[in-house]
């Protein structure tokens, strides 16, 4: 836990449109090497969109973003991270063979050392005997297995991750945070990871960063210290438990008092369409 | 074996109705004593494709190569159109009207001119009007195809910094296929209908619509009959081995997978 920053946010501020929506607002945030860093908070507090300012694919209104020692744009062209969304994100005419190896024909790998590369990630994934299915014969575990280890395939120093379990049921979800947390010890990347579930921050991160309602300011950051590997026993212990509560405290006191959908967050995240 | 079985099975209902309707009509004909100018009997048509066979075959061959040259062209620009439109947005504004208005022709208006203008026995008079019909309906679909990509497959694209012709050759293309080819179906039969329609008002003594009026003319109606079968026959084909072409480069499309019950 040593080093500069992965990620250094300064004072970001992201307004959208002309109405003027703050997003988020004053970010400061240092994300140091092997760190797994969680943002939560409730729907519309920006925790997407400063995901997707750490990636490039949001241009903050004002602030400064240092990913990897350099501007974020110069990050996303030199392809530092690999990101992974609510979606899985697979192109249906693609094999997961070929998903996974999507980013690789676009560094220009040859055939033989991309072919290496998917074998071991579909080993990593346990998606062995999948290759050569399409996306729309596996199940939704399945398809999100295959979207990271389509951001692994090129081994990038940070992975970003959008609720990459939300729309998973809960048995699929744990386990699938098992093994996220199994790549993140074999990989030694730095994740930053949205997510609407306190058990699952908690369960998985080294801090989590909470966030405000609208606009998106970190409310507190909590330190988990639960010892590393966890596992499933992990969540049965009293400590487990008291983080989760610190976690929803800090939450409530952030104006988290109701769970309805704040409208726009989606909308303003997906007006980020090119041309 | 199971898949032949299986494959008789699919196409058993549209056999059953193809030889009963041949049937009740044969029946008809023959049975109520209809005249042959109102209906020949299907086996008076198909005599007459034996007899006349040959120069039954070169006038719907020589329509057909109308049908399919005005299909190339008109679904390139069809699909060339759509691409500049889905690059520009603003060309959308600029051209989308007159590309609607091309759609709306009443091709049977326009069938007359075209022949003015490109000389009235040659092909390609013929061609435009096929091609001005297949147009309208791959640019629409192409176009559709290829803005419905969502906007998150674009994002991974981006946080790869894959440059805008990448994304169009790995993402909007491939996403845009099932939709041109939709298109590209529609268009196959609506360019048989244009080739045909434009012989109608006047092309080379050997095509199809030419040939079709000269027998009706001279009251040859089994003739006339056994050229419009050829016509269906040949537009069926060219239907045909567009959706073949379909299935072989979209096997990974759940539509195609999905076409066979299992």
């Amino acid at each position: 836990m040593s080093g500069s920053p992965v990620v250094s946010l300064r004072n970001v501020t992201k307004t959208f449109g002309a109405a003027g929506v703050t997003a988020v607002q004053s970010i400061d945030l240092d994300v140091r090497p092997g760190e797994f860093v969680s943002l939560i908070g409730p729907s519309g507090c920006g925790k997407s969109t400063l995901l997707r300012i750490v990636g490039d694919l949001v241009e903050p209104t004002s602030g400064e973003v240092v990913v990897n020692g350099k501007s974020a744009r110069q990050a996303r062209l030199d392809r530092d991270y690999g990101i992974v969304f609510q979606d899985a994100v697979l192109y249906d005419w693609r094999t997961v063979a070929k998903n996974i190896a999507l980013p690789l024909e676009l560094l220009k790998w040859d055939r033989a050392k991309r072919a290496a590369r998917v074998a071991e990630l579909i080993d990593l994934v346990e998606l062995q005997g999948f290759a050569e299915h399409h996306p729309w014969q596996l199940s939704g575990g399945m398809q999100q297995r295959v979207s990271i280890a389509r951001a692994l395939s090129f081994s990038p120093a940070l992975l970003l991750m959008d609720e990459p379990f939300g729309a998973l049921d809960e048995m699929t979800r744990e386990r699938l945070n098992g093994e996220l947390l199994r790549i993140w010890e074999a990989s030694g990347s730095t994740i930053v990871f949205v997510t609407h579930s306190i058990s699952e921050a908690v369960f998985l991160s080294t801090r989590v960063v909470v966030m405000s309602r609208r606009p998106g300011r970190i409310a507190a950051i909590v330190d988990v210290d639960l010892p590393q590997p966890r596992n499933a026993d992990t969540r049965e212990e009293p400590r487990f438990f008291e983080l989760v509560t610190a976690v929803r405290d800090r939450l409530r006191e952030g104006g988290h008092d109701d769970d309805r959908t704040a409208p726009g967050e989606g909308e303003l995240v997906g007006a980020e369409e090119t041309p | 074996m199971r898949r032949l079985r299986r494959l008789a099975w699919e196409w058993l209902p549209a056999i059953v109705v193809f030889v009963l309707g041949i049937g009740i009509w044969e029946g008809a004909v023959q049975g109520l004593d209809v005249e042959n100018f109102l209906l020949p009997a299907p086996t008076d048509i198909v005599r007459t494709l034996g007899t006349d066979g040959g120069e039954l075959w070169d006038a719907a061959f020589f329509t057909f190569r109308e049908a399919v040259g005005g299909f190339v062209i008109g679904c390139s620009l069809g699909f060339l159109a759509a691409v500049a439109i889905a690059r520009w947005r603003t060309l959308q504004a600029a051209v989308m009207p007159y590309a609607i208005a091309a759609g709306a022709i009443p091709i049977i208006a326009f069938a007359p001119i075209t022949n003015n203008w490109f000389g009235i026995t040659g092909m390609t008079s013929k061609m435009v009007i096929a091609a001005v019909l297949c147009f309208f309906p791959v640019l629409v679909n192409t176009m559709r195809g290829l803005t419905s990509v969502h906007p998150s497959q674009i994002e991974l694209m981006r946080s790869y910094a894959a440059d805008e012709l990448t994304v169009f050759r790995r993402v909007r293309l491939p996403n845009a296929l099932p939709y041109v080819f939709s298109g590209l179906k529609v268009a196959t039969v609506l360019a048989m209908i244009g080739a045909i329609v434009g012989d109608y008002f006047g092309g080379a003594p050997g095509a199809l619509g030419v040939q079709i009026r000269r027998w009706v003319g001279i009251f040859a109606f089994d003739q006339a009959w056994a050229a419009i079968v050829l016509a269906s026959v040949l537009g069926i084909a060219f239907y045909g081995s567009v959706a073949l072409v379909e299935r072989l480069t979209m096997g990974w499309h759940p539509s195609v997978r999905g076409a066979r019950p299992e």
